[in-house]
């Protein structure tokens, strides 16, 4: 089963967008100004169901890395090990995401793109000392 | 109604976990629930209640009365329950309510798959990664072991929590596993040998994570008690505070002390009333972060109490004495649901081998999703 190409859920058709755009997507409370991590129908924190999708800088924080070494299908066997991490955006939300072997908790990154199979994913690598 | 009746568990019946060739969901389930309603002393026409868990090797959309009919049972009250890890202790909080409440007198609870015969093991593992949100973590090659190896980095990271802890665990429960004729895994391993097993989602290695299993369990939950020893079901509590780990908020508070602390408070009991634990063990590091946050061990203190000897069938707080889903098996609803039945075994004195000084309470947890859903129990023996 390859992965799917077209968002799965209308909800995050956005998301899937921006990737193929080369840019990161996440919702926003227009009420009380929360960013939302995944997509929802409603905000996390406030609860109102006014949410807009903005573009982020792609910068953000590792709060958790994983090398896989045993991939879930064929399409993946390919690319293992490698490593996913879980990345706390400037802006507030968070995301799953690949990452270079280097990174680790704690490091600054910034996101690239890069294509699997037709499917648009995100790469953090580390970012430049200023 | 103005009071509640009583809910007990009168009888438990299960399969042996590991590969069972050419047996389907519903031959092992009959057989788990024919030993359960065998050890409760009841006939099928007793049973006016049925609650069944899922399969994910058959899928169908009226499991319960689909069982029902195999297994010449008539209930006035089925259907089958999705919770993940969690569905069989939710299935027995279910059950509890409906006996409470007067709805039902004896209650079925089983499930049962044939997860590791019934499919490859590439669509295993694929059926299960679909936990993860399909637009965000599936597309990236992500597993249920990659959303836990993501979660125990950091968790270790926050506590000080170590591979050599983690491993403790493996070793503790295939230690227990070797007493249980009907436990998956049983020869011995050692530390190194969970620290030299294979690479699956750093941290976690292959020894780190619970096999794939068929097997299946039952209970059946009664107003009436088991002639073999009265065990009420004095305490539950439920969290539901995300559903995909990215949208864990707190790490150290993923909804499982929630849980927990609705149970107690609900039985009148503290942590330290407890004298046996049955706690869900999807990874290694699923138990420690339970043991922790529902506090049964100090923040990274948990593999400390485990070397000390606290949670063997010797200590203070014997931990899963049938080998948890790390050695006993994992078959699915089935596998969350052998807790249960252990814990019951040991409080009614049936535990053979493994008996330990019978607990007046045990507590039960279970965890669904990546720490998503979380289901806490009271069982307690009455004098």
């Amino acid at each position: 089963m390859h992965p799917s190409p077209t968002p799965v859920s209308r909800l995050a058709a956005p998301y899937i967008e921006g990737l193929r755009q080369g840019v990161l997507r996440y919702q926003q409370c227009t009420g009380c100004g929360g960013a939302q991590t995944l997509a929802r129908y409603a905000c996390q924190h406030c609860g109102a169901t006014t949410l807009a999708w903005r573009d982020a800088g792609g910068l953000g924080t590792v709060q958790a890395a994983t090398v896989v070494a045993r991939a879930p299908s064929d399409d993946f066997r390919p690319l293992a090990p490698y490593t996913l991490v879980l990345v706390l955006l400037d802006e507030g939300a968070r995301l799953m995401a690949h990452a270079q072997p280097d990174v680790g908790i704690g490091d600054r990154v910034q996101a690239t793109f890069f294509e699997h199979l037709g499917q648009p994913l995100v790469r953090f690598g580390a970012l430049a000392q200023p | 109604m103005s009071t509640l009746r009583k809910a007990y568990v009168k009888g438990v019946g299960n399969t042996a976990f590991g590969r069972h060739e050419g047996r389907s969901a519903l031959d092992l389930m009959a057989e788990a629930a024919q030993q359960a309603l065998a050890s409760a002393q009841l006939e099928r026409g007793d049973m006016d209640g049925v609650l069944c868990g899922y399969a994910t090797t058959l899928p169908h959309l009226m499991l319960s009365t689909l069982f029902c009919e195999r297994f010449a049972l008539r209930p006035r009250y089925a259907h089958s329950l999705q919770l993940g890890g969690a569905s069989g202790a939710a299935m027995l909080m279910l059950a509890r309510e409906l006996v409470r409440s007067g709805r039902c007198r004896n209650v079925l609870v089983v499930a049962g798959e044939n997860r590791l015969s019934g499919q490859s093991r590439d669509s295993s593992i694929q059926t299960l990664a679909q936990v993860g949100d399909a637009d965000f973590e599936v597309p990236n090659g992500a597993s249920v072991p990659a959303y836990y190896g993501l979660m125990a980095s950091q968790y270790m990271h926050r506590t000080g929590v170590t591979e050599e802890d983690l491993a403790e665990f493996a070793v503790l429960m295939r230690s227990h596993a070797q007493h249980h004729p009907d436990a998956h895994l049983r020869s011995p391993i050692a530390l190194q040998d969970v620290l030299a097993s294979k690479p699956i989602a750093k941290p976690l290695k292959l020894l780190d994570c619970c096999p794939i299993s068929d097997g299946a369990m039952a209970l059946v939950v009664s107003a009436d008690a088991s002639t073999e020893g009265a065990v009420v079901m004095t305490g539950a509590g439920q969290a539901h505070r995300h559903q995909h780990l990215t949208a864990m908020e707190d790490i150290l508070q993923c909804g499982a002390a929630q849980a927990a602390g609705d149970a107690f408070a609900e039985a009148g009991l503290r942590l330290q009333d407890v004298a046996y634990l049955g706690i869900y063990d999807s990874f290694t590091i699923t138990l420690a972060m339970l043991l922790e946050e529902i506090g049964f061990a100090p923040r990274a203190g948990a593999a400390a109490r485990a070397r000390a000897g606290d949670f063997s069938p010797t200590g203070a707080l014997p931990l899963n004495t049938h080998g948890g889903l790390l050695s006993f098996g994992h078959c699915g609803v089935a596998g969350g649901m052998a807790h249960a039945v252990e814990a019951w075994r040991q409080m009614t004195q049936q535990a053979g081998a493994r008996q330990v000084p019978p607990p007046p309470h045990a507590f039960i947890h279970a965890d669904g999703g990546v720490m998503s859903s979380h289901v806490s129990l009271l069982l307690s023996r009455e004098a």
